[in-house]
């Protein structure tokens, strides 16, 4: 059992870390990425349109 | 109209006949449950679902003759053809539930003021009307306003008809009638207790079935989509749908006793079911009560302001850091108690993590407003919303201060959590779920505004007077208690009985009945309102929802 909590506590605290700053980083590209820019700002708008 | 053409022949459809085949099944088979039923109040509960199924039988078979024989197109004239009735149904249950949770709860806080009030009835015992209290407000209330707008919401930003054809119909119904199961289940006193999810397994049963449902159309809804992007709103709302079905599904793996029984008992025992507990108890605030409203801040307050979002972007970080953090954040409610102390670290850690996006989102929202400053002075229900943004932003910095594990030693199991939940609840959830329904019921039954602009202006303001004083009468009884519960004399005796703290707090109890006495007069003037805008005055000429849709 000690061995079993200190596997899952080692794993959690390296791949857990580099995981959630791994998905973090992806996510902050995606929203950043120059190119995306002209597609966000249209979406921002979006509950204003008419139909 | 005189019709040339002979009429198309008209056939009932395969799902018309499947679901009022289904309903028929599940009428007879509850009636032979209420037969061999061990207890009385199953046997009653066994006896509403045997008539819900059976008014379900007679509907279908209602509606199929009274309709038209072609389906609803889906576009008419190259504009959507937006299937508006089970919004509005939701919106109106949402109104009704909400009058009823507040009611009860007020009745709840007096009792706690003068404990006579439950005139010695089981039935009205604070044990009982207390989880009444919550779940109408949360679930009933709460969770028709998020099915009513995400239904809204979709629709419009997907520019595209709801899927489903009996399938949105029965998630509005299905949903309510799982409300009068899961309350009427209190009074009687069935209940599985644990915190948001004391329903028993057959009324789980039943909800993990609508939820499915929901599930389906809505993402049926964004597949017709004719918008490429989907947007920000709708990734809340699904976050909120999709993790509420694995929140219900993990914290309700229970075994019933007898398919005649109410009572079930829960897979895993000890610690392990609260930790599984308070997984779900703190994701239901998250995802139920943050998420989905986040979809209504997302939606209403760009509408409403007539401005776009402030930034799409920060939205995008805000969605998946929001998600990514709160799931983990559980364990908070656990301090010092037999879960590990990794376990409660990490819940804490989490906890104080998750003041970035929440904080983020707050200004977001509050900043759709720059360049439209000046319409909070004009439109109380502009000012709702964006006075609810700012509860979540002081509930959302007040929640991760209290799951620090030294203040938590203080506040933990006194009322400055019930002071907490309600700044969040009453504050947040409240305003922006009433600012969207003033939005609503103008848009959704056509009519030009609402009745009247200054019974809002009474509304905001009894209801703010009301919140200030439940949160700040809550905040003081708190750090009362929790100081008189560790006040040691000087030769190491508790200083305090607990009847003595008790016995100090009664003020505090009265102010905070009176506080939710003047919430619940503010929401009264709010269904006067809104029954003048829909009684008192003509239908416009359709401008935006020339469309309303043939039902």
């Amino acid at each position: 059992m000690p061995e079993t909590y200190r596997y899952l506590a080692e794993f959690a605290q390296t791949w857990g870390l580099i995981y959630f700053v791994g998905v973090f980083l992806l996510v902050v590209a995606y929203a950043f990425w120059p190119t995306s820019k002209q597609r966000f700002d249209d979406a921002a708008r979006m509950p204003l349109r008419e139909d | 109209m005189h019709q040339t053409n002979a009429l198309p022949a008209k056939a009932i459809t395969l799902s018309e006949a499947a679901a009022a085949l289904t309903f028929a099944i599940l009428s007879f088979s509850s009636l032979i449950v209420a037969a061999m039923a061990h207890t009385s109040e199953y046997a009653f509960h066994a006896y509403l679902f045997a008539a819900g199924s059976l008014a379900a039988v007679f509907a279908i078979i209602d509606r199929y003759y009274n309709r038209p024989a072609d389906k609803p197109a889906l576009m008419i004239d190259g504009k959507p053809n937006y299937n508006m009735g089970p919004v509005k149904f939701a919106t109106v249950a949402a109104v009704f539930w909400g009058i009823a949770g507040f009611t009860v709860g007020l009745w709840a806080a007096l009792e706690l003021a003068f404990p006579v009030l439950n005139f010695d009835l089981p039935w009205l015992s604070f044990g009982r009307i207390r989880p009444l209290h919550t779940s109408a407000v949360i679930f009933a209330f709460g969770g028709n306003v998020l099915i009513g707008t995400s239904f809204y919401v979709v629709q419009r930003t997907s520019r595209a008809r709801l899927a489903g054809d009996l399938a949105p119909w029965f998630v509005v119904l299905g949903y309510n009638f799982f409300i009068v199961i899961a309350g009427t289940g209190y009074l009687l006193g069935i209940t599985q207790s644990k915190e948001y999810a004391e329903p028993e397994w057959y009324a789980d049963l039943w909800l993990t079935i609508v939820w499915v449902v929901y599930f389906l159309v809505y993402l049926g809804t964004l597949m017709r989509r004719s918008e490429p992007h989907i947007y920000v709103a709708n990734w809340f709302y699904l976050a909120f749908i999709l993790t509420i079905a694995v929140l219900h599904l993990g914290n309700n793996a229970a075994i019933p006793v007898s398919l005649f029984s109410p009572k079930s008992y829960i897979v895993w025992s000890g610690v392990q079911d609260a930790m599984v507990q308070w997984w779900y108890g703190h994701n239901a605030v998250g995802f139920f009560l943050t998420a989905g409203f986040l979809g209504i801040m997302y939606y209403f307050i760009p509408k409403r302001a007539d401005r776009p979002v402030y930034s799409y972007r920060l939205s995008i970080v805000h969605f998946w850091s929001l998600i990514f953090l709160y799931i983990w954040a559980g364990p908070h409610h656990l301090h010092y108690t037999a879960l590990p102390d990794w376990a409660q670290t990490l819940g804490m850690t989490f906890s104080i993590m998750l003041w970035m996006p929440s904080w983020g989102g707050m200004i977001n929202g509050l900043m759709t407003l720059s360049g439209a400053w000046d319409k909070l002075r004009t439109d109380p229900v502009l000012r709702m919303m964006v006075v609810s943004v700012a509860f979540y932003g002081m509930s959302t910095f007040e929640g991760p201060l209290m799951s620090v594990k030294a203040v938590n030693s203080l506040s933990h199991y006194t009322d400055w959590t019930i002071g907490h939940v309600h700044s969040g609840a009453l504050g947040w959830v409240g305003y922006i779920s009433f600012g969207a329904i003033y939005c609503l019921v103008p848009w959704l039954w056509n009519r030009e505004r609402l009745y009247s602009n200054k019974l809002v202006e009474w509304h905001f303001w009894i209801s703010t007077i009301g919140i200030v004083l439940y949160i700040s009468a809550m905040w003081v009884s708190g750090i009362l208690q929790g100081l008189m519960w560790r006040a040691y004399t000087s030769l190491g005796f508790l200083e305090y009985s607990f009847i003595e703290t008790v016995e100090a707090m009664h003020p505090f109890y009265v102010i905070r009945a009176l506080g939710g006495a003047l919430f619940l007069a503010g929401a009264l003037l709010m269904v006067f309102n809104l029954w003048k805008t829909v009684n008192a005055q003509e239908a416009v000429s359709p401008v935006e929802s020339a469309l309303v849709p043939a039902e």
